[in-house]
């Protein structure tokens, strides 16, 4: 049987860094939404407790590295290399592995390179490690998510990845000179 | 312009969409009548003042919110999640 191999979609892109600041991909097993339903998300939030994860309140992020659940929006969480059993008549899990890239921000000014395309206050008193919010990176609709004191992952649609690597490379490059 | 989504906080207005007076909360009965529904369908009051409208926070959480403002000042007295608003 022919075995097919997965294309990254950052592929051929990342990883690159200037200045302070690098950028990669994050390759994720699997990412996963759950939305669960209408007067179930105490129960969601117990399976969640039992496999070791807590279902992450609005604007949070639970897990660890290579494995987090992150709030995804309006009753919606994302699990990203993480599969959790026991959902079913509880929640809509939907798989989403092929739909989004991830990319890591990492290094000293990596806020203030964000800054210049994020409508949001990424001060690290404000939007701390665990942090995440919807928002958009110019036009394109996007996760952010603290993991680190400089560090980012940033998660668009799957489509937008060229986009994305094209406009954090530009304000990067803008960002390393001035410093 | 900021909007505080119940949800998100207080967001930049380039976050939302703008979908218009918040009339679709409140739908006729199916046998209301022509008149009733012509309203709804067509009819739109286009106040100087205080208006309801309803805003996609679609950058965003993706929740549909009713904001409360005002088309002279462009203050906004009030934002509460549209599946609320309905009940
Ligand atoms: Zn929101």
């Amino acid at each position: 049987m022919v075995k097919l191999v997965a294309k990254a979609p950052c592929e051929g892109l990342l990883p690159f860094s200037y200045g302070t600041v690098s950028l990669s991909e994050v390759t994720y097993d699997s990412l996963t939404s759950v939305a669960p339903f209408v007067g179930k998300s105490k129960a969601v939030a117990d399976v969640f407790k039992a496999a070791g994860t807590p279902m992450p309140a609005v604007g949070r992020a639970t897990g660890k590295d290579g494995q987090r659940a992150i709030w995804f929006g309006r009753g919606q969480v994302l699990l990203a290399g993480l599969t959790i059993e026991g959902l079913e008549g509880l929640a809509a899990a939907t798989d989403q592995s092929d739909a989004w890239a991830v990319v890591r921000l990492e290094g000293e000014n990596a806020d203030a390179i964000l800054a210049r395309l994020i409508p949001l206050d990424l001060d690290k008193g404000v939007f701390k490690r665990g942090h995440t919010a919807r928002t958009q990176v110019q036009h394109m609709m996007a996760s952010i998510t603290r993991t680190g004191v400089q560090t980012f992952e940033i998660i668009v649609m799957r489509s937008m990845a060229r986009t994305l690597v094209h406009e954090l490379e530009v304000v990067m490059k803008a960002v390393a000179a001035r410093h | 312009m900021r909007i505080t989504c119940p949800i998100c906080g207080e967001r930049d207005r380039r976050e939302f969409y703008y979908q218009g007076a918040a009339v679709a909360l409140d739908r006729p009965a199916p046998d209301a009548g022509p008149q009733a529904w012509d309203d709804y369908v067509h009819l739109r009051d286009n106040p100087a003042g205080r208006t309801c409208d309803l805003w996609f926070h679609e950058m965003g959480c993706g929740a549909w919110i009713v904001v409360e403002r005002d088309t002279v000042t462009h203050e906004v007295y009030s934002t509460e999640l549209a599946e609320k608003a309905a009940r």
